[in-house]
């Protein structure tokens, strides 16, 4: 009799009707000893959910205040903004005399003068150029007697 | 609300956040990150949790929508995770009685099932939770909840059974 009772609640319990109090008294009974033959085969799964449930995590939660950070890491900014803004005007003010110098070096008044320098100027890149050009082509000429030996 | 009455709060349910993690994420690594990444947030929000009707529903919602997200990701990177933490226990399985190893097929079968079946198992038969808990947590009405667990568990049955007929044979 009993046993009629568990199969009724185990077809219950498949068809998802089953209460709590229900699935509990299931669960009790397959971690019995005296199980009836033809329904070992549901021990397993009782089983397992018992034994799940003890599972348990130990691992600690760190809980930490971020306000606190957050406040330090706009007091490093801001300070390091405030030093970069500083050495920046620091600096410029240095070469700020530097610069009107400067800017008087190499500008010419007569523009035929202007122009002798800036020809010259060309030249001597065009030359340098040249002289780049140059020892290509001896890389050519390379290519070419190597192509004559070497026939493919 | 300070540190120890949070702790205070998240106690009772602490463990169950765990194991829905590590029923959907297999490894414990996983599950224990997935637990420490859902109080963080509802630690983070601790000035709003009265306004929620209760806490476990909500860290159990948190729970299942972050592991299910942290799957989908996974698989778009074509990784999958690996069932690494067998051996871990083995020296215990050891020591039980020989049926440990069925208790291990049940793993295996429930980890088989969809996700949203594994959810149910999970909250139903290993935390008993309500039904109307259960549905508050993963949003769905009564009746689709008992009649997909009707289906998940007949589904492990039909594992089983087929199991414990290739153990005779």
């Amino acid at each position: 009799m009993e046993f009629n009772k568990i199969e009724d609640i185990l077809e219950k319990y498949f068809e998802g009707e089953t209460s709590i109090a229900e699935e509990n008294e299931l669960k009790e009974y397959f971690s019995s000893s005296n199980v009836a033959q033809h329904l070992e085969q549901y021990k397993p799964m009782f089983g397992y959910f018992s034994q799940v449930k003890e599972q348990k995590s130990t691992q600690e939660i760190p809980l930490k205040t971020k306000k606190r950070n957050v406040a330090w890491l706009s007091i490093a900014a801001s300070a390091v903004v405030l030093l970069g803004v500083g050495t920046y005007f620091y600096v410029s003010e240095k070469n700020a005399t530097q610069v009107v110098a400067q800017s008087e070096l190499g500008t010419y008044d007569d523009p035929e003068e202007a122009l002798a320098a800036t020809q010259k100027a060309l030249a001597l890149l065009s030359n340098k150029v040249n002289v780049g050009i140059e020892s290509v082509q001896y890389i050519n000429e390379y290519e070419q007697s190597k192509n004559k030996i070497f026939k493919q | 609300m300070n540190q120890s009455a949070f702790i205070e709060l998240i106690n009772p349910f602490k463990d169950k956040v765990f194991r829905l993690a590590k029923r959907l994420l297999t490894s414990t690594e996983e599950a224990e990150d997935a637990t420490q990444e859902v109080m963080v947030k509802l630690w983070n929000k601790k000035e709003s949790l009265d306004s929620y009707g209760s806490v476990e529903a909500l860290a159990m919602t948190m729970t299942k929508n972050y592991c299910l997200d942290q799957l989908k990701s996974k698989r778009a990177g074509n990784l999958q995770i690996v069932h690494n933490n067998y051996t871990d226990r083995e020296p215990q399985l050891d020591k039980k009685l020989e049926d440990s190893n069925s208790l291990e097929w049940v793993q295996k079968i429930i980890s088989q099932l969809p996700e949203q079946l594994q959810i149910l198992i999970q909250l139903r038969d290993v935390e008993q939770y309500e039904f109307d808990e259960i549905a508050k947590i993963v949003n769905m009405n009564e009746t689709a909840i008992r009649v997909a667990l009707s289906r998940a568990r007949k589904k492990i049955r039909e594992s089983m059974l087929n199991t414990h007929r290739y153990g005779i044979q």
